[in-house]
């Protein structure tokens, strides 16, 4: 019994954690699932009714502007803070004495809540008090700066303070994968001639192509869960304008009562994610054991 | 990453003095870019409404005054509670220290099972585990909110820890499991041969080794569950709410003018341990997210 | 003499793949054996089986007469060396040394006297307050051998453990650890993929090729009388000579000719080994081909042959020649005049031939 036991320490200590995740992830999404395809409303119910559920969701005009939402958030929010980090990181890894300092300042926000990061551009954005009027105050007197409160605007001032908040981590990224390049290779090609925008273009940047990889997967996982930011910025609105799948998915689950929705929203998401990152963490996951 | 410093790749002679100004003055604009929000946050917090309503958003505050902070601290209401930050701080930090301080452990000892001692069938827990970490959470919010009532923990902080705890080991193994891998599996060869066991080799070999990773790992968890907004507003009530839920809840309620003051040291009060954390343990929180992403 | 170690039909798989078949192996007390194999061959893994750090998937292992087949390592009485020390990187030399002890509850005054002891007999006394990473490469080998030696146990395992020392003080620790076995009597097991270390330290020797032992034997056997190509070709430095020939019987003994381009066939007469198939390899050290004239013996035979390349090696000069289409090393003295494109006449010493058959490559005489 004892040497059983000595010998099966390992399971007994993992098995807890493994059906923790079994259960309350697998477990919960096949529930998710489940669900999605009822008539569930404000109490779930457990008759498998079909595809009702998503055929309601992509007749609903709200949840067509999330997702319309979330392709243009996503697109930009990735697109410009991958290329914010990347400029970032190659000035600073030009030899900048106060390079420790500045890295410090660009990566702050990413300790910062969400919520934090969304009261502030807020205030910054409010239209009476914030930019517009202090540069209505320098005397432009027709300066306008009114996204949050512009259905057809909102959504980019929400791109604003999400890249304000996510373009430093990426910058730490990329920086790290600068330095993760063979010196001897560089330095191998200063002495062959090469000027310093082709070492980059043409040698440092195709080998970091991993943490290219990394630093997208990270943040169409960030767009795709974004919830908070509009949250705390726009609340969703002007109307809906601003409503991600994240916030549609809270508002059917928790103010509607439309546990169906929600549930079918939540499935769409989850398969959006996985559409991204399962391929990623398969490849990950099989190089490290080759 | 710290203290690698190649050599330059542009090289400051003669001609190129103008270019390394220039460098210098995009990073210091981009610094003003960063900080910006930050400065405005806490000149705002010390001037008075009339102030804010007069002057400019840039402007430093004329006559300083703490009114602010007080109120966002003790007075300021969400909804019907005129109870000020205060006891959803507290929350927080009910709540926030034994999730870390939990998920960091089960993350620790998972870690070395997997890592250290493995048996048939660990890295495919280890690959569901891993799995589980990217998730969106609202997949598994509804069915957490029944499995909660169920419980008898629903709108609780046990309840709220025990879910941080749960979707934290992801993240936890994966980090700890991570840094094991890189030790010898030698060392543990060696222990057993020298009589120790499982527990003995990760209490006394182990653990003085964690250090750094278990830093990392501390911080990471402070950061997210702090910082978290989905789970406190989905599975708190009234008077269990973490601080970014009542912040959020200032800030929108639609009671009485809108005090942009309190709301800013509103927000620094929330942001206070997360920035605390980074502004001494920088390096810890860096290698957690880069870590959490570019996973080793 | 009943052995110290004696491993009987032992097979060893991960899944489905075999990396140990059916090894039979046993070590007298006091006896030094010595494990030796191209890398990946199994070595460690069988030491590890011995060491009970892997289970194995059949067979027996007894150690001290005792069946320690399904015996948990601490409970094996054995001490063991890693090929990268493993010393445990918080401790102190001292608590490295005494962590076994204390774990196994031994009291501290005894553990402080043992630790003295091992201290003074390697000679770290001065050491034992760093921390492993504040060690040379050879300091550490030092600690891990005494974290080994205060052990006092049945049985000393040692996995390559001088193959991350630089040459020089590889040399050394050789010596050093042929004194201690010396000294202690004790049974050592030792695992190398190193030929010399091999020769230098066993007293008995067990070749693994694949997870199959080629050869087990004294090393003056192993290395006269390899039992195949792959042990003739894996011990000595330079290799044996193997080189194809064809025999053919002869009224003297046996005919043995070699083909060469460019020239006649070399022919040699074998008056003592007959009943050789039609095709063999044969097999010769270099030491066993020398200048004409510095080698005298019935069997020795001299043949003109032409010099590919000169090595001068300091105390020999090696020279190359082709024969067969094979590069046949000879290992002359110092002081030899032979320059690369001229001829020879070299003396192939037929006493100490090995043939092997062609197809499995196993000794014939
Ligand atoms: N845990 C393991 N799982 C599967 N194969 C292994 C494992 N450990 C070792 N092997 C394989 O067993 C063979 C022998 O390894 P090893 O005993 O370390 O060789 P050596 O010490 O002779 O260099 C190698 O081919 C290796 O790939
Ligand atoms: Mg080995």
């Amino acid at each position: 019994m004892a040497a059983w036991l000595e010998r099966n320490v390992p399971r007994i200590l993992l098995a807890p954690s493994f059906l923790a995740v079994l259960v309350f992830v697998y477990g919960f999404i096949a529930w998710t699932a489940w669900v999605s395809m009822t008539r569930s409303r404000l109490l779930p119910k457990y008759e498998i009714e079909g595809f009702i559920q998503y055929e309601r969701l992509f007749a609903a005009p709200r949840w067509d502007t999330a997702m319309n939402n979330l392709f243009i958030f996503g697109a930009l929010f990735i697109v410009v803070s991958m290329l914010l980090g990347l400029l970032l990181a190659i000035l600073l890894d030009q030899k900048i004495r106060t390079e420790g300092a500045l890295r410090t300042i660009y990566l702050y926000p990413m300790a910062l809540s969400m919520i934090v990061t969304g009261t502030a551009w807020k205030w910054i954005m409010n239209p009476g008090l914030g930019i517009e009027a202090m540069v209505r105050g320098w005397g432009f007197d027709e300066f306008a700066f009114d996204w949050v409160i512009d259905p057809d605007m909102a959504i980019y001032a929400i791109v604003v303070a999400a890249v304000w908040q996510a373009s430093g981590f990426v910058m730490a990224l990329f920086l790290a994968g600068l330095r993760s390049v063979d010196e001897e290779i560089i330095r191998a090609a200063r002495v062959d001639g090469i000027p310093t925008w082709s070492i980059y273009s043409a040698i440092i940047i195709p080998s970091m192509a991993p943490i290219f990889l990394s630093a997208f997967i990270v943040l169409a996982h960030l767009a795709i869960k974004s919830f908070d930011l509009v949250i705390a910025l726009t609340g969703g609105g002007p109307g809906y304008a601003t409503d991600l799948p994240a916030t549609y998915m809270y508002a059917m689950a928790f103010s509607r009562g439309d546990i169906g929705q929600a549930a079918s929203s939540a499935m769409v998401m989850m398969t959006v994610v996985f559409a991204i990152v399962v391929p990623y963490l398969y490849s990950e996951l099989r190089a490290k054991r080759g | 990453m710290v203290d690698a410093t190649p050599a330059p790749l542009v090289n400051p002679r003669a001609g190129q003095v103008a270019l390394r100004w220039l460098l210098f003055a995009i990073l210091a604009l981009f610094a003003l870019f960063y900080l910006m929000p930050l400065f405005v946050m806490i000149t705002t917090s010390l001037k008075s409404l009339d102030e804010i309503r007069s002057g400019s958003l840039v402007a430093l505050p004329v006559q300083v005054t703490f009114e602010a902070w007080r109120t966002a601290w003790s007075s300021a209401c969400s909804g019907i509670q005129c109870e000020g930050l205060r006891p959803y701080f507290w929350n927080s930090v009910a709540l926030t220290v034994p999730a870390v301080a939990v998920s960091t452990l089960i993350g620790a000892v998972n870690g070395y099972v997997i890592a250290q001692w493995k048996f048939r069938g660990a890295n495919l827990i280890f690959s569901l585990m891993l799995f589980g970490c990217f998730i969106p959470f609202q997949v598994v919010l509804l069915p957490m909110a029944r499995t909660l009532g169920f419980m008898g923990v629903a709108g609780t902080i046990p309840g709220l820890i025990f879910v941080h705890v749960i979707y934290g080991i992801g993240f936890t193994t994966l980090f700890f499991r991570n840094y094991y891998v890189t030790i010898p599996v030698e060392l543990v060869k060696a222990a057993k041969v020298d009589g120790a066991g499982f527990f003995r080799i990760f209490w006394s070999i182990f653990m003085p080794l964690s250090l750094p990773i278990m830093m990392v790992t501390v911080i990471w968890q402070f950061t997210q569950i702090w910082n978290d907004f989905l789970f406190g507003v989905s599975f708190s009530q009234a008077g269990t709410q973490p601080v970014t839920v009542a912040l959020n809840n200032i800030v929108n309620s639609t009671t009485g003018v809108k005090e942009y003051n309190v709301n800013m040291a509103a927000a620094i009060i929330a942001a206070f341990p997360t920035l605390f954390v980074y502004a001494v343990a920088g390096k810890y929180f860096i290698r957690g997210l880069t870590a959490g992403s570019v996973k080793g | 003499m009943e052995a110290m170690l004696e491993i009987r039909n032992l097979d060893k798989s991960y899944g489905a793949t075999e990396i140990l078949k059916d090894i039979n192996v046993s070590a007298e007390p006091g006896g030094f054996l010595v494990l030796v194999g191209p890398s990946g061959c199994g070595k460690s893994t069988l030491l590890n089986c011995i060491a009970g750090l892997e289970s194995i998937s059949g067979g027996s292992i007894h150690i001290g007469g005792r069946d320690m087949t399904h015996v948990s390592p601490k409970d094996r009485n054995i001490a063991m060396v890693f090929q990268s020390y493993a010393l445990y990187p918080t401790m102190s030399v001292a608590r490295n040394i005494t962590f076994g002890m204390k774990v196994r509850g031994v009291d501290r005054a005894t553990r402080a006297s043992k630790l003295q002891d091992v201290a003074r007999q390697l000679q770290i006394e001065q050491l034992l307050d760093r921390r492993p990473s504040q060690l040379s490469g050879g300091q550490r080998q030092r600690v891990a051998m005494g974290r080994a030696l205060v052990r006092d146990p049945q049985l000393f395992l040692f996995d390559e453990p001088l193959s991350n020392l630089d040459a020089k003080l590889r040399v050394e620790m050789r010596l050093e650890i042929k004194k201690l076995h010396h000294d202690l009597g004790a049974t050592m097991v030792y695992v190398t993929h190193d030929q010399i270390e091999a020769m230098t330290l066993a007293t008995k020797i067990v070749v693994l090729k694949d997870g199959v032992v080629q050869q087990i034997g004294s090393p003056a056997e192993i290395y006269r009388r390899p039992a195949n190509l792959f042990v003739a070709d894996f011990m000595g430095s330079p290799a044996m000579n193997l080189i194809p020939a064809r025999t053919s019987r002869e009224s003297g003994g046996t005919r043995i000719e070699i083909e060469r381009t460019g020239g006649a066939p070399v022919v040699l007469i074998d008056t003592r080994n007959g009943d050789l198939p039609e095709e063999v390899i044969l097999g010769l050290r270099p030491e066993d081909i020398a200048e004409a004239g510095f080698r005298a013996g019935e069997e020795v035979q001299e043949v003109k042959c032409l010099i590919d390349m000169v090595e001068p090696a300091g105390a020999d000069t090696f020279v190359v020649s082709r024969l067969a289409g094979r590069q046949v090393t000879a290992r002359l003295h110092s002081e030899t005049t032979a320059q690369p494109g001229s001829t020879l006449d070299l003396a192939f010493d037929l006493g100490k031939v090995s043939y092997f058959a062609q197809d499995t490559g196993e000794r014939l005489n």
